[in-house]
């Protein structure tokens, strides 16, 4: 099969690879990457676990191949992570609520809050509800990450 | 689940793209914003050996009015209509029905050509398009053409765009003054496909009498489908006597719901005829401020 070079600003740093065009970018991050935390369940778009940025959008990375993303920039959770290791605001948010269990699903809601927050940094509890309508969450019953958004936007 | 391999093209014109499908013939198939298409390959519900990717074409990314019409380019994202204000002045029904589309993340993907394109019988910008008589432009090797809403969607998922045709523009009309136009639906979570949904548009005389009147149903069958004789029943009414319960009813027989998981066709039938009588009344009150 052919192999399409493919050059991804990843996280801030330049990511080269040949790569199958039906390679999603999910894969591409875990696999060519190794960047594990952005995580897969349904891979066919309606789960949200696999949540990054793409030029700053949150865009899910199962729908996107990764030669698509080609010249573009993504940014997958261990982006948004502190390099000393300590946890962003959001993810602090999510560790004093209760907002994971398992943590499936937390890189993704991660990802998403981030985006939710930026581009509306007092949202009410309907928005934070429907900015969260994305994502799926089989253990917390939501109630948890709700108060965590809270948290984050200072509410 | 992983898609079947095929060979990526991506073109930077509408002429290349145009070229590279007639050459591929029915082994191509486009891809827009993915949100639909690519869960169909990785379930292996589809498989294409070609797919030619507009998402490089910047031409097709745009929203202009000219003349009469909100001019909408095929690639452009629903998350650019629903924070557009020229859509939210110029076709503000528009606005309103792409915040119902899926969720956030969906929206910063998903293009409006790709939801006309698809023809989901339950989704709303086709409904949207056959309400407000929406024009497709589509191009193709024999250079382009036109249809309208009423002609375009022909069963699930089938539109009259032919296989070697791309949708480039959707032309809207221009919301007239003294009109009002409203969309409700419902669904079992946000963000679902709706399980039925209603859109209407109304426009007054300068006599506040109704001078036309356009409803339009999802997920009431293989197609959005129209309502035209409760649409006759209103024109040349007064809002404030015209009885929209007995319209509602009139509406819904012009549909033909199905029975699936979700619901049964009777079901369907009696949510359908409360959102259109709250979309009517509604898209009365909106008419009468202007
Ligand atoms: C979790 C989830 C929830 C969703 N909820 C909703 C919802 O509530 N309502 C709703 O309406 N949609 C919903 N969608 C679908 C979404 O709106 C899609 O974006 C849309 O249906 C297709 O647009 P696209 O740009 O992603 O097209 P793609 O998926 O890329 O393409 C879809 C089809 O259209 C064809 N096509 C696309 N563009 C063109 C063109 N310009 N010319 C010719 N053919 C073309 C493709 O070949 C393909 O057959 C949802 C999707 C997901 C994953
Ligand atoms: S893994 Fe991408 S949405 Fe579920
Ligand atoms: S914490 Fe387990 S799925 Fe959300």
């Amino acid at each position: 099969m052919d192999e399409i070079a493919v050059a991804i600003e990843v996280n801030g740093s330049s990511r080269r690879a040949h790569v199958e065009s039906r390679l999603t970018l999910a894969d591409f991050l875990r696999e060519e990457c190794g960047l594990t935390g952005t995580h897969l369940a349904c891979e066919h778009g309606v789960c949200g676990a696999c949540t990054v940025l793409l030029d700053g959008q949150a865009v899910r990375s199962c729908l996107i191949f990764a030669v698509q993303a080609d010249g573009r920039q993504v940014t997958s959770v261990e982006g948004l992570t502190p390099e000393d290791g300590s946890l962003s605001p959001i993810q602090q948010a999510f560790w004093n609520n209760h907002g994971l269990q398992c943590g499936f699903c937390t890189p993704g809601f991660i990802v998403s809050v981030e985006a939710l927050l930026r581009d509306n940094p007092n949202p009410t509890d309907d928005e934070i509800r429907e900015g969260l309508s994305g994502n799926l969450c089989r253990c917390t019953g939501y109630q948890g990450i709700i108060k965590a958004v809270r948290e984050a936007a200072g509410n | 689940m992983k898609a079947a391999a095929f060979t990526y093209h991506a073109p930077s014109s509408i002429a290349e793209a145009v070229a590279l499908i007639a050459t591929h013939g029915e082994e191509a198939k486009v891809l827009a914003g993915g949100q639909s298409l690519v869960p169909m390959l990785a379930l292996r519900l589809a498989r294409f050996d070609h797919l030619v990717d507009l998402n490089r074409i910047d031409e097709l990314n745009t929203i202009e009015v000219i003349g009469d019409a909100l001019v909408i380019g095929a690639m452009t994202r629903q998350s650019q209509v629903e924070k557009s204000d020229l859509v939210a002045t110029s076709v503000p029904l528009l606005a309103q029905a792409v915040q119902k589309i899926g969720h956030f993340q969906i929206r910063n993907r998903g293009t409006i050509g790709g939801s006309i394109a698809h023809a989901d019988p339950a989704s709303e910008l086709p409904a949207v398009a056959l309400c407000l008589n929406a024009t497709m432009e589509l191009a193709g090797p024999q250079g382009s053409r036109e249809v309208p809403a009423g002609d375009f969607f022909v069963s699930v998922w089938q539109t009259a765009a032919a296989t070697d045709e791309i949708l480039t523009r959707v032309r809207f009309p221009l919301a007239p003054p003294r009109s009002g136009a409203a969309i409700e639906e419902f669904a079992l979570r946000t963000g679902d496909f709706a399980i039925a949904g209603a859109v209407s548009s109304i426009t007054l005389t300068t006599d506040g009498l109704i001078a036309d009147a356009a409803i339009a149903f999802m997920g009431m069958g293989a197609t959005p489908l129209r309502a035209s004789s409760a649409e006759r029943a209103l024109v040349g009414a007064t809002p404030d006597e015209v009885d929209l319960t007995a319209i509602a009813r009139i509406a819904v027989e012009d549909t033909e719901p199905s029975e699936d998981i979700h619901a049964s066709a009777d079901y369907r039938r009696k949510i359908a005829t409360g959102l259109v009588e709250r979309t009517l009344v509604q898209a009365l009150k909106e008419a009468s401020r202007g």
